[in-house]
């Protein structure tokens, strides 16, 4: 046997190997999909005698009541404009009032969770672990709960994206504090300064820009959350949304889907060039 | 230069050397007013509108304290955990991992032929380009809780619905990443797949799917993660899965129940996290982050 047998026999051996390998995935991944099938209740007679629902639904809410395009009279569409203009403005509130919160109390904690600034291991253990727990609970059941303790409104709502935002934020925050140059440190260290001056003069003014990135970041994600919180009564056009969708004011859905993704698109825009600016102001210093 | 601050720091006295050391870095001595003062008016700016938010919207110090007894017994009413109705809850999550599995496999099948249509180099011409981007941007600017909304109007109420609430929003996140993976894909494998007088279909299956596969499989895997947090709470709008006995207990303040109810969400996400970041440790042969 020449070594090019001896190749090719170790690489068939390497490639059936793989395809073992693939084979077996794809029948774990099979027998999990059959699985999941049965037990979400999906249902192709269902599916298919429904699809024509779906289309109709579709066609019906770009159309008025009096069977014209929306686009044939803008001003019927969004008759109540004011109305959800103003919640429409509620909702970014909540946004930027929860994201305002919850940027701060990230601010507050990150520097607990990072290794390099403090060093009490208990401390950075037990302040990622409530990070941890704040993000890994949707909004959406922190809403709820809050709904009940705090009554309906924005309230509840702006508390959940809040919270939400200190565990998503902190996480982020604390990374970025982790990867900074340690050398402002020490020489803040060596002259005396306390925790305090240490975090204000060495590590706050490598991370701000990094941080205001992050936070408009969230902000963005968070317009897109308040949108739904009135789902469950905590404010914001969700509310409104959930009314007309269930209430089947078919024009009305289109006019409030297409007012909330051209708000979020408008935002996503806006942040995206505050971003830009700040991380070129960063390079640049 | 260096004799200069040898001067400064040894032959002069305090008050000298600090004039001196003023007038070499007048920016850094300036009164922060001066320096700083389009920084302060931004937050002014922004302490006005949060003050504003804050009384509009009606965070008063009354109602937060309020709010925050209540929700201290809330807690305490919540502890400890109680299993209750351990087997419908455990079903309940299992319908949640069906449907976010469901929703992320189907979405991911139909957005890789999609994606080929909406990359630059792959589509068939600029308009078609642009109408799938735009129908993907379309489709994952309404969030999962409308989507599973209007399914429900079509299907019912279930977790079909929520199954095709995901697999709509996900049909837009996919669109969008595998046609950014495609056309950030290397030319050189398919030449030289071609230049060994393989064909076309050679050259895709050689050339480009092994570039696309490991890309597409993590993607796969960080939204199915996603999906199961999103999954356990389409159950609020009625779409299946545990959020409907989530709101069901918060309806009826069974907190103990519901506290466990939590705790088995939170756990299972992260099972699912820690074996989907094993899985994409194995496919791409390193951690991604």
């Amino acid at each position: 046997m020449n070594s090019l047998d001896l190749h090719s026999a170790a690489y068939a051996q390497a490639v059936a190997l793989k395809r073992r390998q693939l084979v077996l995935g794809l029948l774990v991944l099979l027998v999990c999909v059959l699985l999941s099938g049965h037990i979400a209740e999906i249902s192709y007679s269902k599916f298919f005698d429904n699809i024509g629902a779906f289309s109709s639904y579709i066609s019906r809410i770009v159309h008025l009541e009096n069977g014209q395009s929306v686009l044939s009279d803008p001003a019927e569409w969004f008759w109540g404009w004011k109305k959800w203009l103003a919640l429409m403005g509620e909702t970014l509130l909540m946004a930027y009032v929860g994201t305002l919160l919850g940027a701060t109390a990230a601010l507050g904690l990150c520097f607990l969770a990072s290794k390099n600034v403090t060093a009490n291991t208990t401390v950075v253990f037990a302040t990622r672990r409530l990070l941890e727990f704040s993000r890994t609970v949707p909004e959406m059941v922190f809403a709820l709960i809050f709904v009940v303790a705090f009554s309906l409104g924005p309230l509840p709502g702006i508390l959940a994206l809040a919270i939400h935002s200190t565990g998503a934020l902190g996480k982020l925050f604390a990374e970025v504090v982790e990867n900074i140059d340690m050398k402002p440190v020490d020489g803040v260290v060596s002259t005396g300064g306390s925790w305090l001056h240490k975090v204000r003069f060495a590590v706050l003014p490598q991370v701000a820009s990094n941080f205001a990135s992050y936070a408009l970041l969230r902000f963005e994600i968070n317009v897109r959350g308040a949108a739904v919180l009135g789902f469950v009564g905590a404010g914001g056009i969700g509310q409104t949304l959930l009314e007309v969708i269930r209430k089947f004011y078919y024009a009305d859905v289109s006019a409030l889907l297409v007012m909330i993704i051209a708000t979020v698109m408008l935002i996503d825009a806006l942040t995206e060039r505050v971003r830009h600016k700040l991380l070129g102001q960063e390079r640049n210093s | 230069m260096s004799a200069t601050d040898n001067s400064l720091t040894h032959a002069y006295p305090v008050a000298q050397r600090q004039d001196a050391l003023r007038a070499q870095h007048a920016a850094l001595f300036m009164p922060i007013y001066e320096s700083h003062w389009r920084a302060i008016i931004w937050f002014i700016l922004a302490m006005a509108l949060f003050i504003y938010g804050l009384m509009s919207l009606g965070l008063t110090f009354a109602r937060l304290y309020g709010g925050i007894g209540e929700l201290g017994s809330m807690v305490m009413r919540m502890l400890p955990p109680d299993p209750g109705r351990f087997n419908a809850y455990l079903y309940a999550m299992l319908e949640t991992l069906a449907i976010a599995l469901l929703g992320t496999l189907a979405a991911a099948i139909v957005a890789f032929p999609l994606g080929f249509l909406a990359a630059r180099n792959t589509t068939l011409n600029r308009l078609v380009q642009f109408m799938a981007r735009r129908s993907f941007d379309t489709l994952r600017g309404v969030d999962i809780l409308i989507w599973a909304l209007i399914w429900i109007n079509v299907v019912g109420l279930g977790p079909f619905a929520g199954v095709l609430a995901l697999f709509m929003a996900d049909l837009g996140i996919f669109g969008k990443l595998f046609s950014e993976a495609i056309e950030a894909a290397d030319d050189k494998p398919v030449e030289g797949v071609l230049s060994t007088g393989g064909t076309s279909l050679a050259s895709v299956r050689f050339g480009v799917l092994p570039q696309l596969m490991p890309v597409m499989l993590s993607q796969m895997l960080y939204q199915f993660e996603s999906n199961t947090r999103s999954a356990s709470i389409i159950g609020i709008v009625g779409a299946g899965g545990i959020g409907l006995i989530l709101s069901e207990q918060i309806r009826t303040l069974e907190l103990q129940q519901m506290s466990f109810v939590i705790l088995m969400i939170l756990v299972t996400v992260s099972v699912i996290d820690f074996f989907c970041s094993k899985i994409r440790f194995s496919i791409i042969g390193k951690r991604a982050h």
